[in-house]
């Protein structure tokens, strides 16, 4: 399941949610994104997230989808959030539940790395001077890239 | 056809949308960009730093070879920066 929303989200009432009347479940991964309070040296006071609504909805559904079909997930969730944002708050959550680990832990590595280099969002901090557009890190596209499928 | 602009893009057109009508001739998202371009001095600015400016079509990633039509929806961006 995708949701791309402005509110912010309580981590544990999302995974209480994932499991809930489910006995089949062996484990839950699932990473959280926070807003930082420093850039570098910069501190940092606000962030705001824009996106591009409808493609960004198709573009976690189809990683999502992509993830359930190269592992065997009994559920999955990705939760991002756009607007304005203070730090310490939550951006991202992606949580995967597989009968075992390993499954849950890699989709969960993936879901995270696609997400960062295919969803279009972009991220604006602002500092006490003034507000700057963030650059995208090419360590993320190696993280990406290494989900890439051997042919 | 409906062109969008988003983060920084937006600041380098002045507008997060427009409306266009193209000559038939620009066909492909490079043509479009090049005819963009001529329409907005700070978008020409942005595409001589190779690669910044990425494009869907219909909300779908494409690339500068790709094709463009009257009733399309192609975005300008840079790259993504989300999670």
């Amino acid at each position: 399941m995708i949701r791309v929303q402005e509110a912010p989200f309580d981590v544990g009432a999302e995974l209480a949610a994932l499991t809930a009347g489910r006995t089949d479940i062996g484990g839950v991964a699932s990473f959280t994104g926070l807003v930082r309070d420093m850039a570098g040296a910069q501190p940092i006071t606000a962030m705001t997230l824009e996106h591009y609504p409808g493609m960004t909805e198709r573009k976690l559904a189809e990683i999502d989808a992509e993830a359930a079909a190269r592992w065997a997930l009994q559920a999955s969730l990705i939760v991002h959030r756009y607007g304005r944002m203070l730090p310490g708050e939550p951006i991202v959550l992606v949580a995967t539940a597989a009968p075992h680990r390993a499954a849950a832990l890699e989709a969960c590595a993936f879901l995270i790395d696609w997400l960062k280099t295919k969803a279009p969002f972009w991220k604006l901090e602002e500092t006490a001077e003034a507000s700057q557009w963030v650059e995208a890190r090419a360590s993320d596209d190696q993280a990406a890239a290494r989900w890439t499928r051997q042919r | 056809m409906k062109i969008l602009y988003f983060a920084w893009l937006r600041g380098k057109t002045g507008t997060a949308s427009e409306q266009v009508s193209p000559p038939a001739e620009v066909a492909t998202v490079g043509a479009l960009m090049q005819w963009l371009a001529a329409r907005h001095p700070g978008f020409a600015e942005a595409l001589t730093a190779p690669g910044v400016v990425r494009a869907a079509v219909n909300q779908d990633y494409a690339e500068p070879g790709d094709p463009v039509r009257p009733d399309d929806e192609v975005a300008f961006f840079p790259p993504v920066t989300g999670g």
